[in-house]
């Protein structure tokens, strides 16, 4: 029995987001995402090129002596929308304010976008990232809010959309997984409609099905893994001393 | 070769209102944030504003300037969201055109090479069509792509912040991001510049590499020494963002009086009254 947190389950199913991808630039938006890909980085995929999320490729140190960036590369954001999206090599974990069963996504505002009952960020790059590489998604807090049966702006295209627009736009469309504080989900589907992969220890399906609006395939749930020891020692004494990643999870 | 000095207030007589105002600069990182005080001071109105948003939006949008506003978001970076952008679209206060942040780039580029617009993947399938009713796709002549074309976003006017400038209008930027202040100058009819620094041409490059010097003269008309003018956003290496004066600006949002009391401890003085009330609250936090 381990006696991970589910903040530190969330972190691993992060890091097994990126498992595969190899020589790509892993842009993590938010807390956990972040952990994740460094914790993908110093165990399974060595290779991934890591954005801070502003104008660096950084390296993380396997130590904690302090200078944790090393810079292996420059990425600003002109060069990110200019190449490294349209090209393709890279793999982004967007947060979502709703999310549908197609894997529609909202960042931008809730309500009629002429005059918005919450304005939000803007649509940002997810129109972009969801037709020009692998897309996944981070969502701490699953609920019936955010899993909509519609969403009120199409910030990140969903499978349906991408479809509908042609074949420009589903070419490179690869909206991977979600993730969230209860479980991961796909869209293996053969309607590309949402689906369990994976529950976290201790979630029962009825923990999911009365937190989303939409209903999702589970016909082949599985449990989320645990962190290996190691795993946790990287968590707890190398990424995330302070505990930050408790504020984002609780439990 | 022309001595482009001008003050603020000159560049701010140069603008007239309605115009289609471009803002470089990225989110709450290095925006003319002096010329935008300026244009606070002034009583220009109904722009249409054209930016990379950050507090440029907000506070221009919490005084009534904005008529439309082009963009693909508006954040403080280090707190999500602008309180002042946000009440102004959930009151209807503007017109938008919002894009994806390449569709974006896409625009200013195609208007800086002077083209009607450029095929771009990004958009396809969104809400971005939808919104943006004009917004037409392009068929590929070689595939059977149908991709966006991104229309030209021209500007009458770009206004930039840049680390270091010579009197000419060559620019420098210091910090790590150029963002896209060199297509902001080039998709515009007019590009003023204002600047941490002002110095002899042969100090830019002193110690610094070439590639730092983003902007050449031909794309600028004036040049602002301005000080902290990118102030409370931040200006690596000169300084970073000032985020209590930031948090601050986003907590006077939520009071009913909050942007009077605002507008006139920091805004109705000119930028030296500014200037001096960001000293004494720097003073009052030590």
């Amino acid at each position: 029995m381990s006696d991970a947190t589910r903040a530190e389950v969330a972190i691993v199913a992060c890091a097994e987001l990126f498992r595969g991808d190899g020589e790509i630039v892993a842009s993590p938006m938010g807390l956990i995402p972040q952990f994740g890909a460094k914790l993908a980085r110093q165990t399974f995929e060595p290779d991934l090129l890591l954005s801070d999320g502003e104008a660096f490729l950084l390296t993380p140190q396997s130590d904690t002596a302090g200078n944790d960036k090393i810079i292996e590369g420059w990425q600003p954001f002109k060069k990110m929308l200019d190449v490294i999206v349209p090209h393709g090599t890279r793999h982004v974990v967007m947060g979502a304010s709703q999310i549908d069963r197609f894997g529609n996504q909202n960042i931008s505002a809730i309500g009629d976008h002429s005059r918005p009952t919450r304005q939000l960020l803007g649509v940002r790059g997810a129109p972009g990232n969801t037709v020009n590489h692998r897309t996944s998604y981070w969502v701490p807090r699953h609920s019936t809010r955010v899993f909509v049966d519609t969403v009120d702006v199409v910030s990140g295209v969903g499978y349906d959309n991408a479809q509908k627009a042609g074949p420009a736009a589903s070419k490179f469309h690869d909206v991977h997984r979600v993730v969230t504080n209860l479980g991961v989900f796909d869209f293996a589907s053969p309607d590309h409609s949402m689906r369990i992969v994976s529950l976290h220890p201790g979630v029962t399906l009825q923990d999911v099905t009365e937190n989303t609006a939409f209903a999702v395939d589970d016909s082949d749930v599985t449990e989320t893994r645990t962190p290996t020891i190691e795993e946790l020692h990287l968590i707890r004494d190398v990424l995330d001393p302070k505990c930050l990643r408790d504020r984002e999870v609780r439990l | 070769m022309a001595d482009k000095r001008m003050t603020l207030e000159q560049v701010v007589g140069e603008l007239e209102d309605g115009m289609t105002i471009g803002i470089g600069g990225w989110g709450s990182r290095r925006k003319p944030m002096a010329l935008v005080r300026a244009i606070l001071r002034s009583d220009l109105k109904d722009l249409t504003i054209v930016s990379y948003g950050g507090p440029d939006v907000g506070l221009l949008a919490a005084a009534g300037r904005i008529r439309t506003l082009v963009f693909g978001f508006v954040t403080l970076d280090s707190l999500p969201l602008d309180p002042y952008f946000c009440r102004a679209r959930q009151d209807g206060q503007l017109t938008v055109a919002e894009y994806d942040e390449g569709m974006f780039a896409a625009g200013l580029s195609a208007a800086a090479k002077r083209l009607p617009f450029l095929p771009i993947r990004a958009g396809l399938g969104s809400s971005v069509v939808t919104t943006n009713p004009d917004l037409k796709t392009v068929r590929s002549p070689y595939t059977d792509e149908e991709l966006i074309a991104m229309p030209a976003l021209r500007l009458d006017v770009a206004l930039v912040h840049m680390n270091r400038a010579d009197m000419h209008g060559n620019a420098q930027y210091l910090g790590p991001d150029p963002y896209f202040d060199d297509d902001f100058a080039l998709a515009a009819d007019r590009c003023f510049v204002s600047a941490e620094k002002v110095i002899p041409t042969d100090e830019l490059t002193r110690g610094k590499p070439v590639q730092t010097l983003l902007l050449n003269r031909s794309a600028v008309t004036g040049v602002v020494e301005a000080p902290n003018g990118a102030h409370f956003t931040s200006c690596y290496p000169d300084y970073g963002r000032h985020e209590k004066f930031q948090r601050l600006y986003a907590e006077s949002a939520k009071t009913a009086d909050g942007w009077r009391n605002f507008y006139d401890r920091f805004l109705a003085g000119d930028e030296a009254s500014y200037q001096a009330e960001v000293v004494k609250l720097r003073e009052e936090a030590a």
